[in-house]
């Protein structure tokens, strides 16, 4: 979509360090039932420490994809319309062990990694890291203005 | 069996689209309020309007939802050997040919791009290529792109 809406920033002013901005994200097991649910993704590493333990995990872990599409939630707010993300990739560099009860927190934050004038792109660049530890790596989500 | 039982003779197999994924609203919403996208275009028929969509935007990474459905059909193969308590996902990307909308009619065929093992660590790589049914053409249009890795950890590791 192309519409120019309040509050979409414009390639234009923009330059590469930008930051986009930042959140943080809070996992409980109760997030991950809800996103095995939403998703259909019911590996039982993500929801049963016992199994979870058994093949060398230390305990329940996020969803990577729960991971990835949390942290570009932050993307689709800064440019005023979700359909703009035309790229997004990432890998997944360490697990997220999601305790029985309380929360793990995951904190994500964007920077405008690249502009393409003639594409009408740019690229931002995400970080996601857990208890100061990166989960994601080459996150990056290309998103037309 | 060695330490990494996958089985590298399914490498270049595509699988064929099976029965259309009907994309709905409520699912929209209901994967949306899951990861925490709180954009009103994946909750509010008339704000995705004014964006100019027909209807309700999937977020960026909604394709999961399909892909894996499709990916099921390899994984899920017991003669692929890939032992799913035993895959951690390496990596994942989503090209969008066009934003994913509620009422569409997704149909996916399914590629094993490549399978590499390194020290009884095996690296699956798929590919979904989504595509909509376009009915009133009887044809399809490009929706997106789901590339996927998967590491498939070897007994012992």
């Amino acid at each position: 979509m192309t519409e120019q809406g309040p509050g979409r920033p414009s390639l234009a002013s923009l330059s590469v360090g930008d930051a986009v901005g930042s959140r943080t994200v809070e996992v409980d097991r109760a997030r991950l039932v809800r996103y095995a649910g939403a998703s259909g993704d019911f590996n039982p590493i993500h929801w049963n420490d016992e199994l979870a333990r058994g093949v060398g995990l230390p305990g329940v872990i996020a969803h990577g994809m729960f991971t990835m599409a949390a942290a570009v939630a932050l993307v689709e707010d800064w440019a005023g319309d979700p359909g703009a993300v035309v790229d997004y990739q990432t890998r997944f560099t360490r697990p997220v062990p999601v305790p029985a009860t309380g929360v793990t927190t995951i904190e994500v934050s964007a920077v405008v990694g690249a502009l393409d004038p003639d594409a009408g792109t740019v690229r931002v660049d995400l970080t996601a890291t857990c208890e100061g530890a990166r989960v994601l790596g080459k996150s990056q989500a290309v998103v037309r203005l | 069996m060695t330490s990494s039982t996958v089985n590298l003779d399914y490498v270049g197999r595509e699988y064929p689209a099976a029965a259309p994924y009907s994309v709905g609203r409520e699912k929209v919403r209901e994967f949306a309020s899951a990861v925490g996208s709180t954009h009103p275009a994946h909750h509010d028929v008339v704000t995705a309007r004014g964006l100019g969509y027909p209807d309700l935007v999937a977020p960026p990474t909604f394709a999961v939802i399909i892909a894996q459905r499709a990916e099921a059909q390899y994984i899920e193969d017991p003669a692929a050997r890939v032992d799913f308590t035993r895959v951690v996902h390496a990596d994942e990307r989503f090209t969008h040919h066009r934003p994913i909308h509620a009422g569409d009619e997704l149909v996916t065929v399914l590629h094993v791009d490549s399978i590499t093992e390194r020290a009884g660590l095996a690296m699956v790589t798929t590919r979904c290529e989504i595509s909509a049914v376009v009915a009133e053409q009887a044809a399809t249009e490009p929706v997106a792109t789901v590339v996927s890795t998967l590491a498939v950890r070897g007994e012992g590791l």
